[in-house]
């Protein structure tokens, strides 16, 4: 498995040229890291190369890092079925347009419509680009890191409007997130209680 | 002008109706009866799936697969346990390969004898839909034994499966696949031949080889179109390499086909599971790897090790090495996968799931253009759309 994947590497890397960034090689499968403008052109050698023949787009979804200055990755996984091989192509973005696959692919347009709604990166000729999974009139995109696990609206029924109305989010209880990540070596020495004991008062 | 100007009437499908399969709700363009345009409106079931896992630890998130496809559930758990899997580096127990096997293969079934009535009943055939549910419950009663839940398992686990099969229940699974073909052939009887469900199937919604690439078909719809292709025996995941079966393939692509591929499946599924079943090995059911699976029962009420164990995986969770996977099992529906980002810590950093229905819904516009009315009911029905992994 992985020399052929090594292999097709090689080949789509000098194929490609300047076109891929970066490539990577783990847990036998294999991911490449393209320029975002040249996104179409790409695809569409996968799809068409004799020694690729990726005809299958399987999915598009959005990944972020806040931390980044590009913050969001947008990933693409094929499949070829002639050589049962899958190949993961990424590009880069802060928020500017990724050029669209659906000239390429016709099933990439869902896929980046849902990558619009949950993260905010918009496709570039993609001919429908409208909210998909939220509800109609949804402000925001929920999958980023920053916008919140409990949302920002409510929606309930109100008998007096006859019809559902929409409310700022209330919680009768904060939402608590433990991190268990380390209970035994990370905990802070200081156990709540203690600045009573050290502070002024004491 | 003595002619009146016809204009394209708009035509609200769903969200509530019965063969809407769910909550769908499709505006379609009519020219008189033919369908010009379909443009499906989904997401009125959507939870916040991938949301809520980024902020559950690995074993928390399993549950929610079960809540996706909620007709075969099983087949989702699989995907996510085995993307964990191959992000850790475990190694599964043989009979818990089998395990998984064998209640993938009930979820397959499952899914799709709901499919084939309800599809049948969307054409207006009734019968099926009333017989087809007795075996459901059989089936369900067979989750039920083994993990307490009828439909939402929650029995796959990192590294193995929560318990072992209790006794006698493989005999009663291997009783039940004696008579379940007789079920297939009277199911056969009813729809194969008859003259009805053939007029509202065959050659209905057509879609090529070159268009199921296309629109990223998978499973049986893309094997109603003449392509052969099966992750189970092309990319086998746990014990399929093992297991001896046959891969059924459509001719013409059309609705009839994707039907006569799911009732070929069905008879596929009962080998694997008899031989899953008589070839099961004895041994443990989960991985021996404290760092992923927490100690019997047993062991923790009576070892000091064992509880330390089973508080740090309760607590802390399973901490997953840094990296990313792409891993896609076959789904009744096509191919279920989960694209998995882990940073290194007990919650996944991303959880994109692939729903094979997203795709094919996608490919309501394509299929329908053309049609009358009353088809794109039998396209929905054929192509297998559960809202609950579509919208997620």
């Amino acid at each position: 498995m992985d020399t052929a994947l090594n292999e097709l590497k090689e080949i789509v890397i000098d194929a490609l040229g300047s076109s891929v960034l970066d490539s990577q090689l783990a847990n036998d499968e294999l991911s490449i890291v393209i320029n975002r403008d040249d996104v179409p052109r790409v695809l569409k050698y996968l799809r068409d190369d004799v020694n690729c023949q990726f005809k299958l787009l399987l999915d598009i979804c959005g990944v972020d890092y806040p931390e980044r200055e590009e913050r969001f990755d947008v990933v693409y996984n094929l499949l070829s079925l002639v050589h049962n091989r899958r190949i993961r192509v990424k590009t880069r973005t802060a928020g500017d347009p990724v050029p669209s696959a659906t000239e390429i692919f016709s099933t990439a347009g869902w896929f980046e419509r849902e990558c619009w709604d949950m993260y905010g990166v918009p496709f570039l000729g993609n001919p429908d680009l409208r909210r998909i999974l939220t509800d109609y009139g949804f402000e925001g995109h929920p999958l980023r890191k920053d916008f919140p696990l409990s949302g920002f609206v409510e929606i309930r029924y109100d008998d007096e409007k006859k019809r559902v109305v929409y409310e700022p989010t209330k919680l009768t209880q904060d939402f608590r997130s433990f991190d268990f990540l380390s209970p035994w070596d990370g905990q802070e020495p200081l156990l709540p209680g203690d600045e009573k004991a050290e502070g002024e008062g004491a | 002008m003595s002619q009146n100007q016809i204009k394209n009437m708009t035509l609200n499908f769903g969200p509530q109706h019965p063969a809407a399969h769910g909550v769908l709700r499709m505006v379609l363009e009519m020219d008189g009866e033919i369908i010009d345009r379909a443009d499906p409106h989904i997401g009125l079931l959507h939870r916040g799936t991938e949301k809520l896992i980024e902020n559950k630890t690995y074993q928390q998130s399993t549950p929610y697969f079960d809540r996706l496809d909620y007709v075969a559930p099983q087949n989702q758990e699989h995907a996510f346990v085995l993307a964990a899997e191959k992000l850790l580096g475990v190694e599964v127990p043989e009979r818990a390969q089998y395990i998984r096997v064998l209640y993938c293969e009930i979820g397959r079934i499952l899914n799709h004898i709901l499919n084939v009535a309800s599809y049948a009943m969307d054409v207006g055939a009734m019968t099926p839909m009333l017989w087809s549910f007795e075996d459901r419950e059989h089936l369900m009663e067979f989750c039920e034994r083994v993990c307490g839940a009828r439909m939402h398992m929650n029995y796959f686990r990192i590294g193995g499966v929560a318990r072992d099969l209790p006794d006698g229940l493989t005999d009663d699974i291997l009783a039940w696949t004696e008579k379940f073909p007789q079920m297939i052939t009277d199911m056969e009887t009813l729809l194969t031949e008859n003259r009805i469900f053939k007029q509202r199937t065959v050659d209905v919604a057509v879609v090529s080889a070159e268009q199921a690439y296309d629109w990223g078909f998978t499973g049986p719809n893309l094997r109603a179109s003449g392509i052969a292709w099966d992750l189970r025996k092309s990319q086998p995941y746990d014990a399929y390499a093992k297991m001896d079966f046959d891969v059924p393939v459509g001719k013409n692509g059309d609705c009839y086909d994707r039907y006569l591929c799911r009732m070929m499946e069905m008879r596929e599924s009962l080998k694997i599971i008899r031989q899953s079943i008589l070839e099961m090995p004895e041994g443990p059911i989960k991985s021996t790897d404290r760092r992923v699976c927490p100690p019997s029962r047993e062991e923790m009420k009576t070892s000091m090790e064992g509880l330390i164990h089973h508080f740090k995986l309760m607590t802390e969770g399973v901490n997953v090495p840094a990296g990313e996977t792409y891993t896609a099992v076959e789904a009744p529906k096509g191919e279920f996968a989960v694209y998995l980002v882990s940073d290194g810590t007990n919650k996944p950093y991303r959880c994109k799931i692939r729903a094979p229905g997203f795709a094919h819904l996608q490919a309501m516009d394509m299929m329908c253009e053309g049609h009358m009315l009353a088809d794109a009911v039998a396209v929905i029905g054929s192509i297998d759309v559960v809202f609950g992994e579509i919208d997620r």
